[in-house]
């Protein structure tokens, strides 16, 4: 193996800063050709149904299941610093918010990731290896339209909904620990929740947290999918990517979006 | 002008390259219409990159690829769809849509470009399908079918809105002596039947010689040799003889670049 000299060393990171470049661009340029581009073919509605019921209904387990237990843990670990300061009725206001703030989101937006996210881009790999993208392009029906758009809006509209699953369950997750199994007073656990949780701070601050993370998650494995090497190597460091990459982006991002929602608090 | 009522596809001064590697260099070549013309030349020396350049998948680095009068890379995105309809390829997978069964997969095209009732839906579906021979597997799944008969579903589905040129993309490759025997004689049968042009690429020799009116020896990026099966066999080009004949050494070596054989095994490089 030969040893590479300085110079051959600066040209390597000069053109892999070039790859990163470009394949921003197609991105972009995907994204624009996907939602800009002319109507779709066939029935839209139906194929936008079948994907948001793919994408979103069958997802609804590990959310539902993540959720309630984050919702407990919380709960648990809540109740047990707040007992010795005697404000244990507080475990409502603490949980509500740190789910609606943080966790209801970016757990979704990685959960969402790795279980769609990662099935859209191998779905759709797949197809492009099989030369499905093609035939259907040469059927005259753009890919774009008839298989990227579809998931794309799918994945917009689901995560955002399972983020808000993924919240009332692990608030009732919590009521189940804090109220029923810790004995901390019904009426002041909700009140407590009810009087600190503010509509546009927290519900819809949380839920534009989660529109930006189902944006981002869906455009990174559709892209992934679309633009990966077409062989079963291909497809799968493409997956791996997509895990990877939209694990990364929602947590930059929840800290970039806390910092300009809650950072002049 | 005249060129276009007697060729469906011309390629003028095609370049293309994938990298720094160059693919196609100045390339011309004609389709004459009605015809079938096939396309032979070794493995990896692009072929199907040939056929994805005509079928605009691929824009070449210069020169012009000319399909029923229309310049393809001078066309815009939706322009380049309308043109596609007029085209049907047949991919070496088949590249049936797999979430749909062979009747789907076959309405397909028809569902999205036209707008006519069902029932003459069904009706077009059962003529394509019977015309290659799978009417009987019309409530299939793709992964229920044989990879022969997946190439023969793919091209009903090719054949659904009546393409004038029709290309086929490795149409031999793994396919046993019976299923090879029903493409030869389909694809002779659907280019003289619906008097479309059609495109084989293949390294099949015997078999595209045998359906071939034309032929296109490609390879080194060129056109190596091109002429009637007959012309071909008798060519001069010693790279053409090579090919034609199944040679295993000649101008394309047996070996693979290498270094001296004798110094190798004494370890001296």
């Amino acid at each position: 193996m030969h040893r590479r000299s300085l110079l051959e060393q600066i040209a390597l990171l000069g053109r892999s800063a070039i790859d990163v470049v470009e394949a921003m661009g197609r991105s972009a340029l995907f994204l624009l050709h996907t939602m800009l581009g002319r109507g779709g073919a066939g029935s839209s509605f139906q194929l936008l149904m079948r994907q948001i019921h793919s994408i979103g209904v069958l997802s609804l387990p590990i959310i539902v299941v993540s959720g309630l237990f984050i919702g407990m843990v919380l709960a648990l670990q809540g109740y047990n610093i707040l007992v010795s300061y005697g404000s244990e009725q507080a475990v409502g206001q603490l949980v509500a918010l740190t789910l609606l703030r943080e966790l209801g989101p970016v757990v979704t937006g990685l959960l969402f990731a790795g279980r769609a996210g990662s099935a859209l881009t191998a779905e759709i790999g797949n197809m492009k290896s099989t030369e499905q993208l093609s035939s259907l392009e040469t059927i005259g029906v753009d890919p774009l339209k008839y298989i990227i758009a579809p998931r794309l809006w799918a994945g917009f509209i689901s995560m955002p909904l399972l983020a808000a699953i993924f919240n009332v369950v692990g608030i009732w997750g919590s009521a189940m620990v804090a109220v029923d199994w810790l004995g901390v007073y019904e009426g002041s656990f909700w009140a407590s929740m009810q009087s600190s949780v503010d509509l546009y701070d927290d519900v819809i601050n949380g839920a534009i947290k989660g529109v930006v993370f189902a944006f981002v998650v869906t455009w990174i494995a559709v892209f992934q999918g679309y633009d990966c090497e077409p062989t079963s190597e291909g497809i799968g460091r493409a997956t791996t990517r997509t895990v990877v990459y939209a694990s990364l982006a929602v947590l930059g991002l929840d800290f970039i979006l806390t910092a300009l929602m809650f950072g002049d608090n | 002008m005249s060129d276009s009522n007697d060729y469906a596809v011309m390629l003028k001064g095609v370049s293309f390259k994938r990298g720094s590697r160059s693919i196609f260099n100045n390339v011309d070549i004609r389709i004459p219409r009605g015809k079938v013309t096939g396309i032979m030349g070794p493995s990896g020396c692009g072929k199907t990159t040939l056929l994805r350049l005509i079928a605009a998948q691929l824009k070449p680095e210069s020169g012009e690829v000319w399909v029923n009068g229309h310049n393809l890379p001078h066309l815009s995105r939706s322009e380049l769809f309308d043109v596609r309809k007029e085209m049907g390829v047949l991919f070496q997978s088949g590249a049936l849509f797999t979430d749909l069964d062979v009747f789907e997969n076959v309405a397909f095209p028809l569902r999205v470009h036209t707008k006519l009732p069902d029932e003459m839906i069904r009706d077009i579906v059962l003529m394509k399908l019977q015309a290659v021979g799978l009417r009987g597997a019309i409530d299939l799944m793709p992964d229920e079918l044989s990879g022969g008969m997946k190439r023969r579903v793919a091209l009903a589905r090719a054949i659904a809105l009546d393409p004038q040129i029709l290309m086929y993309d490795e149409p031999f490759v793994g396919q046993d002596p019976i299923a090879m025997g029903v493409l030869v004689r389909l694809i002779r049968l659907l280019n003289d039947a619906l008097g479309i042009t059609s495109i084989v690429v293949s390294h099949d020799l015997a078999e595209t010689a045998s359906i071939a009116d034309y032929l296109y020896v490609v390879g080194d990026g060129q056109v190596l040799g091109e002429g009637t099966p007959q012309d071909l066999m008798n060519s001069k080009n010693p790279r053409v003889t090579q090919f034609m004949k199944g040679l295993p050494d000649g101008p394309v070596p047996f070996h693979f670049p290498a270094p001296d054989y004798h110094n190798d095994l004494l370890g001296r490089r």
